[in-house]
């Protein structure tokens, strides 16, 4: 059971408060009904599903009831970081080895 | 006397008690502090067993959880039957009773034992290749003979009556493996202060110093001294010891599942125990002190019984004074069997033989067994082994060929060497790597925060693996934020070391293919059976895992691994890193669903969830249905009413005079802000800020992707404040729908959400009385239509408390929601109930309430749509606002799919036939005459018995159905086909006048 910091608990809490809810920084138009075919498909079907980092939207669903985003690692499943809905995407990552060298 | 093998100078338990047993009905003696293995082998008994595919007799290998034959059935009562215990791991209790498995009619004789001479029709990919043909035999004829013919135990066939429990903890260090390394690591960190659990599989903690007569740590012999540190280590107030405990998985984040056996051993558990608990440990730090396994040697017929690890007939020797033969011989390609033979002999058993497949090995054991008079062979291998129920003798040659020589003896002992556990390092998605010099696999690159020490580590000798031990367990509690460290490094005095080894066929394992030489007992895989999968094309180590079965029975391969990797190995031509190893997965060993399952079975497995108004139902004699987590009431049953009867009477008695309904279970969300009718305009399809305050509307909320997620009647109450409603079922998705939008999209919305379903009790009165029910008990609300028209609210008072009283229908009659503190729902339910009687009103239940709905044509979400439903296709398009800008699924609904001619919409149907009444699902077809299969043009989405309307009604999704209108279409069934015809929807009182009758 993977353990997820809260940025806005900031505490980090067991799997089981949480609640994944798909891809971040999928941002919904403004004048979405307007938008073209293609432009909804984009929006609505396409996502990234990328082998390694993914931004991703959780939301701290027994705790403080807050969407947050999360930077985490498909291959390993570690979490890199955690920050607060509305914030823009971290232009720099913390340094996170997915392997710890023979102690 | 417990057992003519006990040897009474030797091992610990000579002082404990005598405990009788039964092994096949057969009553036997042992004493308290054995395994069930350890007392059978006190009496002689090595037949335990038979195998899995070719019935072979089996006896015990091991001494412990790697054990593949010794297999046995443990029967409390009828109800507490335990198979595949291992007799290695259960401990012995006084009136224990054992049965073997996979045998008929009894042990010694076996009829599935022809599995054997049939042999080559089972091996590798026998199940892929023999039954191929025809697919249908496979449900009649070839899983039922296969799973009787080859199987393990039979599953207990009653509910098991054993409670579990279920804990979580947190430490700063969890060590694994209770041996002298991980009894150093404990008391390493233990000693800094921080919080520790040392968790062993045993009863007693000490590992390998259970057989290593020559361990002596700090003056003492290696045992006791595990025994006093372990008693040390319980004593201390930031230390937690788990014997009988298993680490069964390594999860993300330190996070360890151990289950630990609390009560198997005992003779009479009291209820107060748990069979079981299950630990769930998250560590900052995780020390790895798994140990290793003994590997066996792999020559032809070496499952015979009474052929053993040697490591395995020591510890019987050592620990349980047991003595596996009178006459053993051993066969070697490592030092430590030489320590076995010298302690038998010592203990008064005769040795036969040492048989050492290595050419010149040197070394203080070999000069030592020498000393004693045992003869020594080297360069040789064994054969074969005589005896079928027990080996009688094994049959020896120089490994490159030449003269055999058989030697009787009635056991052997054997090890290739031993194999470390990386099972839980590589569970932690740890890489291993391959020392090619000493042919292990040991952990080479960590995933997460722990540390491997002492055998499972690769460490060989005592005082390496405890020096080592020792400084990780420093450094583990260090890590974890210790700030002193204090306390003695054990002092090895004397210590045995040894290691290498051999991996895969010994030269007895023949190219002959009548040869059985097993790699894996448990799934009586041979060295020809990988031979074979490799010549076969599997060239993968998965794939040869797969196709020969190696290594995939319930002991997951703990001894099979090694030596089936090296077989594919040398078969290929490849080195051994090279061919790979096979993925350890949790659980290490089986775990009962017991222990995982716990409390949270029968009415503990989910909440029940019961309304305020669920006692007096009760007492009417509800018969009740669940709605997710909710009993609501299904239908009132008066005296001799079956089902049908009752709801006939309910839907009737709600038209002729009224009905009381309790719908307190509707979910209920309170949407409070100064931006709550924009936030409601984005959430729901219909307009909202022109609604006054004081009326209703029926809204519909939609999927981004303009699909119907939910329905519900809103009241607005005031400017800034609405009650929403949603359906039953809906209400938490709805409202983390409704927190996703306002905190991620609309977050610039003054909005607060309250889920409100629980403090609001819900009773509806429906019916053309309902008004002269109401009225008589409300103070502060005109209940006049003028005051209070359909589809309004209004707050005041009821029975003297406050009420939100709702004017709505979902019926059809004139009706109202009484929504009360949910704490005074009963009471006003009662009030409402007396005055009901005066006017001849019935309770109506769920069942009733979808009739009286379907009867006028209202949708029920999740019915009658189904995720893929539009509001035009449910022909709501009314309920959209044409002229709004934007809400959630406003540009979803637009897409071509879903304007598109021909979609599915809802339609009415009638039978031809009034009185058939259609199933739900049932599918729809324009010509039934058409070949199979059909072309199906929709579904039966509500279809019931109206006993107001006199004849059955349905509701359908079906293509383009607003223009089938008066069409004849069909429902073919398996006993003829259904005429129908597609009609409107609402099907009592079209007009609507009864909203106000
Ligand atoms: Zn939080």
């Amino acid at each position: 059971m993977l353990l997820i910091r809260c940025p806005y608990c900031e505490e980090e809490r067991p799997e089981l408060e949480f609640r994944n809810a798909g891809e971040a920084h999928i941002a919904r138009s403004a004048n979405i009904a307007g938008e073209s075919d293609d432009d909804f498909e984009k929006f609505f079907f396409i996502r990234s599903n990328p082998k390694g980092i993914i931004h991703e939207r959780w939301r701290h669903m027994h705790g403080c009831a807050r969407f947050f985003n999360a930077v985490r690692d498909t291959v390993t499943d570690k979490f890199i970081m955690t920050y607060k809905a509305g914030e823009p995407k971290p232009s720099k990552l913390p340094e996170i080895s997915n392997e710890v060298v023979a102690k | 006397m417990s057992g003519a093998f006990r040897i009474p100078s030797a091992g610990r338990l000579s002082q404990a008690k005598t405990a009788r047993f039964s092994f096949d009905g057969q009553s036997y003696a042992g004493i308290e502090g054995d395994t069930l293995a350890s007392a059978l082998l006190a009496n002689g008994v090595h037949l335990v067993g038979r195998s899995f595919k070719y019935h072979r007799p089996r006896g015990i290998l091991s001494a412990g959880a790697e054990e593949p034959n010794a297999l046995v059935e443990i029967k409390r009562d009828a109800a507490r039957k335990t198979p595949n215990v291992r007799a290695t791991v259960q401990e012995l209790y006084d009136g224990l009773a054992a049965q073997s498995q996979n045998r008929w009619p009894s042990l010694s004789f076996d009829v599935g034992a022809v599995n054997d001479m049939a042999s080559p029709f089972f091996s590798a990919g026998f199940y892929y290749k023999t039954f191929m043909w025809p697919k249908a035999a496979w449900k009649s004829l070839y899983e039922p003979k296969i799973r009787a013919a080859a199987g393990l135990g039979v599953s207990p066939d009653q509910p098991d009556p054993d409670h579990y429990s279920s804990r979580y903890a947190h430490c700063d260090v969890l060590v694994l493996g209770g041996g002298a390394a991980g009894i150093a690591a404990a008391l390493a960190a233990a000693e800094t202060g921080v919080r520790v659990i040392l968790a062993d599989e045993q009863a007693e903690f000490g590992g390998s110093l259970r057989f290593e007569s020559g361990a002596r740590i700090d003056g003492q012999d290696g045992f006791a001294w595990a025994q006093g540190a372990v008693a040390k280590l319980a004593a201390m107030d930031n230390v937690r010891v788990l014997s009988r405990t298993t680490a069964f998985g390594y999860y993300a984040q330190n996070f360890v599942g151990l289950v630990e056996r609390v009560s198997d051993h005992l003779k009479a558990p009291g209820h107060e125990l748990p069979r079981e608990r299950l630990w769930q440990v998250r560590a900052k730090r995780v020390v790895l002190a798994s140990g290793a396994i003994e590997r066996h040697m792999v020559f032809a017929d070496n499952d015979r019984p009474g052929i053993m690890l040697a490591g395995a007939a020591r510890t019987y020797l050592n620990h349980y004074g047991v003595a596996v033969g009178k006459n053993v011989g051993v066969y070697t390609a490592n030092d430590s069997a030489y320590a076995a033979a010298i302690d038998l002999k010592k203990a008064g058993v005769n040795v036969a033989a040492i048989v050492d497949l290595r050419d010149n090995p040197t070394g203080p054991v070999i000069d030592e067994a020498r000393a004693l008079g045992i003869e020594v062979n080297f360069g040789r291998a064994v054969i074969r082994a005589g005896g079928k129920l027990r080996v009688s003798s094994m049959t020896v040659q120089p490994k490159n060929g030449g003269g055999e020589r058989t030697i009787p003896v009635d056991a052997i002992l054997m090890s290739a060497g031993w194999t470390p556990s990386v099972h839980l390092f590589s569970q932690s998605r740890g890489k291993v790597a391959f020392n090619d010099e000493t042919k292990r696999f040991v952990p080479g690159i960590y995933a997460q925060d722990c540390v491997s020490v002492g055998a499972c580590n690769g460490t060989d000798g005592l005082s390496a693996s405890l020096d080592e031990a020792y400084a990780a367990g420093a450094k583990a509690a260090k890590d974890a934020g210790a700030k002193t460290a204090r306390g003695m490094k054990p002092k090895v005095d004397a210590s045995e070391s040894w290691s290498r080894g051999m991996l895969g066929a010994a030269p007895g394992a023949g190219s002959d293919t009548t040869v059985k030489a097993f790699v894996d007992f448990q799934n009586d895989v041979t060295a020809k059976d990988i031979r074979q999968a490799v010549h076969e094309g599997m060239r993968s180590i998965e794939h040869v895992k797969r196709f020969t079965t190696n290594g995939m029975a319930t002991d997951q391969g703990k001894t099979s691994n090694m030596h089936g990797l090296a077989i594919a190995a040398e078969t290929l031509g490849k080195p051994i890193p090279e061919v790979g190893l096979t993925t350890f997965r949790a659980p290490y060993t089986p775990v009962t669903f017991g222990a995982i399952v716990s409390h949270a079975r029968g009415p503990l497995f989910d909440p029940t969830r019961r309304t305020a108004i669920h006692p007096w139902a009760e007492a009417q004699g509800a018969v009740f249905e669940d709605v997710g987590q909710w009993k609501r009431a299904w239908y009132f049953p008066k005296a001799g009413e079956d089902m049908h009867a009752a709801v006939d009477r309910e839907c009737v008695a709600v038209r002729k005079t009224a009905g009381l309904f309790d719908a307190s279970t509707l979910g209920k969300i309170e949407v409070v802000g100064p931006d709550a009718a924009k936030f409601m305009e984005l959430l729901y399809t219909n307009p909202w800020e022109k609604l006054e305050p004081g009326r209703c509307r029926y809204g519909i909320m939609l999927r981004e992707d303009g699909f119907i997620y939910d329905d519900g009647v809103v009241g607005r109450l005031a400017p800034d404040r609405f009650h929403v409603t949603t359906t039953t079922g809906g209400a938490p998705r709805v409202m983390n729908h409704m927190e996703d939008y306002l905190q991620t999209e609309f977050p610039h919305l003054n909005v607060w959400l309250t889920s409100i379903t629980e403090q609001w009790a819900v009773i509806a009165v429906q019916g053309p009385k309902s008004r002269d029910i109401i009225a008589p008990l409300v103070e502060g609300i005109d209940m006049s239509d003028e005051a209070l028209p359909h589809m309004s609210v209004r707050e005041g008072k009821i029975c003297g408390v406050p009420t939100r009283l709702f004017r709505m229908s979902f019926t059809g009659e004139r009706g109202f929601e009484v929504n009360v503190p949910a704490d005074y729902g009963q009471a006003v339910w009662e009030a409402l109930w007396a005055e009901g009687q005066k006017h001849g009103a019935a309770a109506y239940g769920t069942e009733a309430m979808h009739v009286l709905r379907a009867e006028k044509g209202y949708i029920i979400v999740g019915q009658d749509t189904d995720g893929t439903v539009t509001p035009n296709d449910a022909g709501l398009d009314w309920a959209v606002g044409k002229k709004k800008a934007d809400f959630v699924g406003i540009r979803g609904m637009a897409r071509p799919d879903l304007v598109a001619k021909g979609r599915k919409q809802l339609v009415g149907l009638k039978t031809k036939d009034p009185k058939v009444v259609l199933e739900e699902g049932a599918q729809i077809v324009e010509d039934p005459k058409q070949a199979i299969p059909m072309k199906m043009i929709g579904h039966v989405t509500s279809s019931y018995w109206s006993q107001n309307c006199g004849r059955s009604i349905a509701l359908a999704l079906v293509a383009g159905g607003r223009g089938r209108m008066g069409d004849t279409l069909y429902v073919p069934m398996p006993n003829g086909v259904i005429e129908v015809e597609v009609t409107g929807m609402v099907f009592f009182d079209e007009t609507g006048g009864r909203l106000n009758g």
